[in-house]
């Protein structure tokens, strides 16, 4: 069967079964991982059918992790290594930042460092500190990763394959308020560049970027900015490193308006990014500002008030209102 | 001696407080030392030390001219290399004076299919392994990052953050394990880098998994200015014990003993008998690199101390008095290290600057747009120069 109604987290499930199953390289490491099949049942089964050679389940160390791991791909093993939660991953930043990300220039192109990190990532469940982060931008500066984040269960299956194949370490965010969203993935599907932006919903009059969690959110916003008469065109970055600039761009230039929205802080974010190279490249063809909707510069706030720091429909409808106000 | 569980309260080692003039250290006869030569250069026979010894029993006295012929070379290659920062011809030098005999005896131990993962002072280690001199220099010139190909032989990159490695090697030895092979690992560190966080995550990893790693502490007793008192109130190798795999503390001015220690503990790795830490208990005659002034944090008399203990000579006096070497070997020997001295400086002098358009090389193994885009636009603006120029 080909065709299958999956929610997120079960259609990386089975793209993780099928790379274990293709490639005896491939290897899956973390906390929790094996026997309980990880605290959000990604890894689900896999213990059971895989073995605890190729499902490892690790100390409680997160430098450790990512340290073995980048020895086992000097080895010639191809780790997938978890991450619990996004807060949890700066023990590991040091190896991910000095190690993994320069060893194969650091090499002059002699090693390869096939390394991916999962990182369930982002707020929405009302979890504690620590459990809610977005912090994909502190990953997209470092020169030699790649960061990239899927929004729905398709995405999530295609693109898990492409960043195991890839080989250059890849930072996979998850969107993990999105891992139970059903979707159709086609596992005989021919997927599009792990690299590329996708236009989720065509409109005319403002382009709204966003990635993970909040493609949804802005699907939801296009709709009922439709209602009022307003056409908004929604894109799925899908990475952050690098960005599919082109794509943006091209959208920018028929829409004339751009609202970029991310969980993560605005400052410094992906959305300053996207803002000043769009600014450079369509100058001319904007009719306003372009405009950032995201977290605040304030430490990830307790759950009973992460509803009034998570972008939400309100919140990209006033960014909106805004930019078409000029 | 290795680590069991009494081994800590038989050997008490009194914490006398830092003194300004020579530090305490274990010689001949401390328990705790493995030491197979004396300073003077006499074999010492110890019955407790004689597992390791086993390992080098058979010893013929040409492989002791070998070893001997490799901390010479070393040492020229490393003094050379001193004198080349000196004359501008190196961004930075880490020189490895006095700490010859723990890398040529734990460089000599390993199998070629092992594999190496070291700081950024094994130099001699790097020589047993056959990388040529000349490659290390690059870094220290500025020219590249690491360059060579760690897999040619099994010797990875110089690693500047200290204690990164141990977690590499660990991994690697996983990975060693997970295909079956006998192979061994080494990781080397220093004692300050026993206080990082990623070491001791190693030594939890490799204890779990059971991978056939030894670690390689050069304790040269000093970190920049900070002496080993800065880092630990127990004695390195000791450590061991709280992550259930044995710790040896060896001379590490003792070529014969480094190398015997080493043997050991790579054949119980490759046993599957699991991790090893090897504290090699040396010093650092010179400066932590040439930006150092020791002269600011330590006593000569402490260094004076420690040349008695040197590791060259006191092999030098066991291949005279011992064995059948003849002046012409050290007089061969002594035109061989002139030799290398001298191609080390041409090859350096001549090591060209890389080309401006490498910055953009090897970011990726799979290309990014980014880059691709970057690097586009350095080249245009560098051409631009050109055609103001008219040309060229």
């Amino acid at each position: 069967m080909a065709v299958q109604k999956l929610p997120l987290a079960k259609a990386i499930n089975e793209s993780l079964r099928v790379a274990l199953d293709t490639d005896p390289k491939v290897l899956i490491m973390g906390e929790d991982v094996g026997k309980l099949g990880g605290v959000f049942r990604v890894t689900d089964g896999l213990q059971k059918d895989f073995g605890e050679d190729r499902v490892i389940d690790t100390p409680l160390a997160e430098s450790g992790i990512v340290g073995t791991a980048i020895g086992l791909a000097l080895r010639g093993y191809r780790p997938v290594v978890e991450i619990q939660f996004d807060g949890f991953v700066f023990p590991a930043y040091d190896q991910i930042v000095t190690q993994l990300a320069k060893m194969h220039a650091r090499a002059l192109g002699k090693i390869k460092l096939p390394v991916v990190v999962r990182i369930p990532y982002g707020g929405g469940i009302g979890a504690v500190e620590h459990h809610s982060e977005s912090p994909e931008a502190l990953f997209a500066h470092v020169a030699g990763l790649k960061v990239v984040s899927p929004s729905n269960s398709s995405d999530a299956y295609w693109m898990m394959q492409q960043a195991i194949q890839s080989d250059d370490p890849v930072i996979f965010f998850e969107p993990k308020r999105r891992y139970w969203d059903k979707g159709e993935v086609d596992t005989e599907a021919i997927p599009g560049p792990l690299h590329g932006a996708r236009t989720v919903r065509e409109g005319t009059d403002l382009t709204l970027v966003a990635y993970g969690p909040m493609v949804k959110v802005c699907l939801e916003v296009a709709a009922a900015a439709q209602e009022e008469g307003k056409s908004l065109e929604v894109l799925d970055l899908r990475s952050m490193s690098p960005i599919d600039f082109d794509a943006v761009q091209k959208s920018v230039e028929k829409t004339r308006r751009l609202v970029v929205v991310h969980e993560a802080p605005v400052f410094l974010g992906t959305g300053a990014e996207i803002a000043a190279r769009i600014t450079e490249r369509c100058f001319y063809h904007l009719e306003a500002p372009v405009l950032r909707v995201g977290g605040y510069h304030v430490p990830y706030p307790p759950a009973r008030l992460e509803d009034e720091y998570l972008p939400g429909l309100d919140r990209v409808l006033d960014a909106v209102d805004r930019s078409l106000a000029y | 001696m290795t680590v069991d569980s009494n081994a800590a309260a038989r050997t008490p080692r009194k914490r006398t407080a830092a003194k300004k003039s020579a530090k305490k250290s274990p010689g001949a006869g401390a328990p705790d030392l493995v030491q197979l030569l004396s300073p003077e250069g006499r074999r010492v026979e110890d019955p407790a030390h004689a597992e390791y010894a086993a390992f080098v029993e058979d010893i013929t006295a040409d492989e002791l001219r070998g070893l001997y012929r490799d901390m010479v070379l070393t040492r020229r290659f490393d003094a050379e290399a001193t004198s080349l920062q000196r004359q501008g011809e190196l961004g930075l030098w880490a020189s490895l004076l006095g700490q010859e005999a723990a890398q040529i005896g734990s460089g000599r131990a390993t199998r070629d299919d092992d594999y190496v993962f070291p700081t950024y002072r094994e130099h001699g280690v790097a020589w047993c392994r056959g990388v040529d001199p000349t490659n290390l220099l690059g870094m220290f010139r500025g020219v590249n990052n690491g360059g060579w190909d760690p897999n040619s032989n099994n010797f990875h990159l110089y690693t500047i953050v200290i204690g990164s490695q141990t977690l590499h090697a660990t991994g690697y030895a996983m990975g060693v394990a997970k295909d079956g092979a006998d192979s061994a690992v080494i990781a080397y560190f220093g004692d300050g880098a026993s206080s990082q966080g990623d070491v001791a995550e190693s030594f939890t990893f490799s204890a779990v998994y059971n991978a056939p790693v030894v670690f390689f502490c050069q304790n040269n007793q000093w970190a920049i200015s900070e002496p080993t008192e800065k880092q630990t109130r127990v004695p390195l190798y000791q450590r061991a014990q709280g992550y259930g795999f044995p710790g040896v503390r060896v001379d590490g001015n003792d070529v014969l003993a480094c190398l015997a220690v080493t043997k050991w503990a790579l054949e119980r790795a490759r046993r599957g008998e699991g991790p090893t830490l090897v504290e090699a208990f040396t010093y650092r005659m010179g400066a932590h690199t040439t930006s150092d002034d020791p002269s600011k944090y330590r006593a000569d008399e402490e260094r004076e101390a420690w040349e008695a203990k040197d590791p060259i000579l006191r092999l030098r006096a066991y291949l005279e008095s011992e064995t059948d070497t003849d002046e012409g070997f050290f007089a061969e020997l002594e035109a061989e290290s002139e030799a290398l001295g001298l191609r080390v400086r041409e090859v350096v002098r001549a090591m060209p600057d890389p080309d401006r358009m490498a910055i953009f090389e090897n970011a990726y193994a799979d290309g990014h747009s980014l880059v691709d885009e970057e690097r586009a636009q350095f080249a245009a603006y560098q051409a631009s120069f050109s055609d103001a120029e008219g040309g060229n």
